[in-house]
């Protein structure tokens, strides 16, 4: 019935660091404009899917499809143009750089002007900088960061940071979001800030979000679908009610002695 | 707009008066200034501030000096012709340059561009190439006038047409660092993976900075003949680079006018030590810089840059009312 392929398929990927097994097989579909929760155990190989998915790491086996296409030859910078952008699990900004420019090298990929016009300041670069310029200002106000635009980044408190990171990646204007633990390190009410923030993402950017979290609530409450992994492997994928009643899951959380 | 160029203007206003405040050969020293400030904000656009290591931008000096050189011996090709065509080939050369060493570390390319630094002097008195060069006698050149019939003295128009050059070169340096490709080039250096990731080419932005900044040091050389009237072999021993480094060092990697303040060091120190004591110039040098890099850890400009701050956060707290 659907011909239209879903945005992101995972097809039995499979990546090995020397004896680890890192990732096993795993495949799993990500629909344009859901939210998906991706959980299991320290070590599970989330990170290393996130990786996967935007060319950091180049899978043993098994292939990546977006729209139907396999992404398997795409270098990593061209990754934004396909519409992925991630944040970092320890969070990767540009230290010695302004918070408003951070979210501007976010917006690299749909900006023009290479080094000749920029050096001789051609009139299309100053439009088109004042544009991305815009833009970032938008994304920093949605994040609630106006305040910190001309701070160095390098002095920022962790939630700060991660909240910069968000905008950063919104700035591609990507169809999948790829969030890892954007909950990490953050207090109850930032928790509750965040769970605001990724409805409204989905909603106002109309993106799919891709979502790594051991805040179980947090991943409960906002996914669509959850996809569950334990030493490599897929164990569940359904519904969030489903996937926190799965034995398997279960097993992997509390240990085998739990069940 | 105009703010932007205001501190800029004032600087290029005092530069065009200057000369006839000087002497002949300071104003000498002054132009050689502008040459090594030339040659140094090239090597700070590919270290400071896209973090690629070379321990050769002598060699791009060198290259720069000598197509000129040999363009206008051999050619007769006028200077105004010679220049671009040796910022061009500094370009390419950079350009190869930079491309293999993207892909093999900072210690790779440290070594790299040492070796091609000790390898430049020697090809120059390459027999096969001798009567292109001159050879280890090198080769001399007229001393460009002033054209249009201008009433300067030749000095006079070598440090107009350097300072022009630096006008030119320091404009196109700010508008490229202050955009979109500025960016990429810090991001680079911070962080690589997540500058990839944001859709950064990685190996083509650091290969053409790297060209880039052999071009910015090739015109340097190309004026450095003009202004010299003479290059040989032993005009760009390795000890050119090292120097460059030391004037990007102590200018400090973070601003484009320290540059100047490195260029005015390397310049002026040797000739300073010379004449506190003759044996000792070396040591004098060594001494200047270790005291520098312990009190100015980021350079003169760095140091200027943290006075302002701690001046300005006084101020502040003088007046709390001035700020939230
Ligand atoms: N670059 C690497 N080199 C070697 N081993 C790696 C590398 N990256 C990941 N691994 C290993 O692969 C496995 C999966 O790691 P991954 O970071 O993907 O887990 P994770 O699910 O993200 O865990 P966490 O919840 O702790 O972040 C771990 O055993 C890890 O040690
Ligand atoms: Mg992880």
């Amino acid at each position: 019935m659907n011909a239209v392929p879903p945005l992101v398929s995972v097809r039995d990927i499979t990546v090995r660091f020397g004896g680890i097994i890192a990732l096993a097989g795993v495949s799993f579909d990500v629909a344009s404009g859901s939210i998906v929760g991706l959980i299991g155990p320290n070590g599970a190989g989330k990170t290393t899917l996130f990786n996967c998915l935007s060319r950091v790491y180049r899978p043993n086996s098994g292939d990546i499809l977006v729209d139907g296409a396999s992404i398997m030859q795409v270098p990593r910078h061209v990754v934004p143009h396909l519409g992925i952008a991630r944040t970092f699990q320890n969070v990767s900004l540009f230290d010695s750089l302004t918070v408003l420019d951070n979210v501007l090298i976010g917006g690299h990929s749909i900006g023009t002007g290479g080094f000749f016009k920029s050096a001789f300041a051609w009139p299309s670069v100053a439009r088109d900088e004042a544009g991305l310029r815009e833009k970032a200002r938008a994304l920093l106000a949605f994040a609630n960061l106006e305040r910190y635009a001309d701070a160095p980044a390098r002095d920022l408190p962790f939630p700060i940071r991660k909240r910069v990171e968000l905008a950063r990646a919104l700035m591609s204007d990507p169809r999948l979001l790829l969030l890892d633990e954007p909950a990490a390190g953050l207090n109850h009410d930032e928790v509750e800030v965040l769970r605001a923030q990724i409805l409204r993402v989905r909603t106002r950017f109309n993106l799919a979000v891709l979502l790594v979290e051991h805040h179980m609530s947090l991943v409960m409450s906002v996914s669509d679908r959850v996809v569950a992994m334990d030493f490599g492997r897929k164990i569940a994928d359904g519904p969030p009610a489903e996937v926190q009643r799965n034995a398997d899951v279960i097993r992997a959380y509390l240990g085998a002695d739990a069940v | 707009m105009m703010r932007r160029y205001r501190w800029s203007g004032l600087a290029v206003a005092a530069a065009i008066m200057l000369p006839f405040l000087l002497s002949k050969f300071q104003t000498f020293q002054a132009t050689q200034i502008m040459v090594y400030a030339i040659a140094i904000l090239g090597l700070n656009l590919l270290t400071g501030y896209n973090g690629q290591i070379s321990l050769g931008h002598g060699a791009f000096y060198a290259i720069g000096a000598y197509v000129t050189a040999i363009l206008m011996d051999q050619a007769g090709a006028p200077y105004w012709a010679a220049i671009p065509v040796a910022a061009i080939i500094c370009f390419g050369v950079g350009f190869l340059f930079g491309f293999p060493a993207r892909r093999l570390g900072g210690h790779y390319l440290a070594l790299a561009t040492f070796a091609l630094a000790l390898a430049v002097p020697q090809l120059l008195k390459w027999r096969m190439i001798e009567h292109w060069t001159g050879g280890v006698q090198g080769v001399f050149l007229d001393k460009p006038g002033a054209p249009f019939g201008l009433p300067l003295n030749s000095d006079h128009w070598l440090y107009y047409l350097v300072l022009a050059h630096v006008v030119l070169l320091f404009w196109c340096a700010a508008n490229l660092l202050r955009g979109r490709i500025g960016r990429a080039i810090r991001a680079i250096r911070d962080q690589p993976v997540a500058a990839e990731t944001a859709g950064i080419d990685i190996a083509r932005t650091k290969a053409i900075v790297f060209g880039v900044s052999a071009t910015y040091t090739g015109i340097a050389g190309a004026l450095s003949a003009l202004v010299i009237q003479f290059v040989a072999p032993d005009s760009f021993p390795f000890f050119l680079s090292i120097y460059l480094v030391v004037g990007l060092v102590v200018g400090g990697a973070s601003s484009l006018w320290g540059a100047f303040l490195g260029a005015g060091f390397i310049t002026m120190v040797p000739n300073i030590a010379a004449e506190i004591s003759k044996g000792a110039t070396g040591l004098i040098y060594a001494v200047a810089m270790i005291a520098l890099m312990y009190w100015l850890p980021q350079g003169i400009s760095g140091g200027v840059q943290r006075l302002f701050v701690c001046v300005s956060r006084r101020r502040r707290t003088a007046h709390p009312s001035g700020e939230g």
